[in-house]
């Protein structure tokens, strides 16, 4: 069962415009590098040149925080939502 | 037009934490401004006893709406923020008596979220997807609903904030530097700062230099990147003479930077602010004010400092 990615306004240019997407499961790096291969640039934006997480961007599978689960490698169950969102909102 | 003016504002507030707002330090950079061809001062703004510079426009907006006659008592106090504005507003409700709700999105910092609450405001959590613009949707929405119910302060629209800055960072900076600035850098928020400031400084002939990210997708807290956003109605462009882009990485390591080399702990907004500044500083002499934000307590538990 594919999970379900959802992402801010805020990536939409690197989608396409598509803030909604599906996804093969395994880790988080399988996820974001699955979607960079229909839109590339897509991981360059949430990954830095190591592969771990910008520390701007907060991911949650399901309700947890994806850091407290390793991270870029956690795993995401089939079936689960992905929730991309910036770490900090802008306009005060 | 505001009725308000610097010495009604003190009138107002004298006897209490209020009177504390403003009046923040400058402080001279010497580490990060060595070598550069201007001098780095920054206005250090988590001097402030709610932490941070949103104090300045929160009081004005609500004296601003007490002295229209729009606060009576029973009526509740409303605005979408990302944090800042909301603790700020926060703990000057709590002082004036009035009850508060704030529209904010749902995983913003936790210590926004605990420090606004424990002044006593409720907290009405919105998509984090949609950021700070799915809170003020959701603000406009509920003041539309029920206007007898809301004041809605509204701090991308209310000249109050500005004014805030205008008779008060303004006047401070220019009485503390003895007329000597010559160029202001300060990040694009709702605007107000630099709104504010460069009305009053602009005509004495100060280089107002306005910051934004430079990419939709960022981490410098309280700042817009205005080609995506909702944009403020007080924003306008051509009040700064020079418009700036700064990457998250950059301001990031200018926060780490100020903490270790000139002992200030600041949150992203200000190390993107300095960054800027340097770059300023680099190409022309003066003396530059460069307006920092808030304190870097309010990031602990984001990946900043892990």
């Amino acid at each position: 069962m594919p999970v379900t990615v959802r992402l801010p306004g805020s990536l939409r240019d690197a989608t396409g415009g598509e803030t909604k997407l599906t996804a093969s499961g395994g880790t988080l790096r399988d996820v974001i590098a699955e979607i960079d291969r229909r839109h590339p640039g897509f991981a360059s934006r949430v990954l830095d040149e190591g592969g771990a997480l910008r520390s701007y961007v907060n991911v949650y599978i399901g309700e947890d925080d994806a850091r407290t689960r390793g991270g870029s490698g956690a795993v995401v169950p089939d079936g689960s939502e992905v929730m991309v969102i910036p770490a900090m909102a802008g306009g005060g | 037009m505001s009725r308000l003016n610097a010495e009604l504002v003190r009138e107002r507030v004298r006897g209490t934490i209020l009177e504390r707002i403003g009046d923040t330090p400058l402080i001279q950079l010497h580490r990060v401004g060595a070598g550069l061809r201007g001098d780095l001062w920054a206005k250090i703004e988590s001097a402030n006893p709610g932490g941070s510079v949103k104090d300045r426009p929160a009081l004005w907006m609500v004296l601003d709406a007490e002295e229209e006659g729009r606060l009576r008592r029973r009526r509740v106090v409303l605005d979408a923020t990302s944090g800042n504005t909301g603790v700020a507003l926060a703990m000057v409700c709590a002082v004036r008596g009035y009850a508060l709700e704030l529209c904010i999105p749902d995983k913003v910092s936790l210590e926004r979220k605990r420090i606004a609450r424990a002044f006593g405001a409720q907290l009405v959590l919105t998509d984090p997807l949609e950021g700070t613009d799915g809170a003020i949707r959701e603000a406009q929405r509920r003041a539309v609903a029920d206007p007898d119910r809301y004041v809605y302060v509204d701090q991308y629209s209310n000249q109050a904030n500005p004014l805030a800055h205008e008779l008060g960072t303004a006047a401070e900076i220019w009485k503390q530097s003895g007329g000597r600035v010559t160029h202001f850098v300060a990040g694009v928020g709702t605007s107000g700062t630099i709104v504010g400031v460069s009305s009053a400084l602009r005509p004495k002939g100060v280089r107002i230099v306005a910051v934004q990210p430079d990419d939709a997708l960022h981490g410098i807290e309280g700042w817009k990147h205005m080609p995506t956003a909702l944009r403020p109605a007080i924003w306008d462009e051509r009040l700064a003479d020079v418009h700036r882009v700064m990457a998250t990485d950059e301001a990031l390591a200018m926060t780490k930077r100020l903490a270790r080399e000139e002992g200030i702990f600041t949150g992203p907004s200000g190390g993107a602010a300095v960054a800027a500044a340097t770059r300023v500083a680099r190409e022309e002499s003066g003396r530059i004010v460069v307006l920092i934000a808030d304190g870097g307590e309010r990031y602990l538990s984001t990946p900043l400092w892990e």
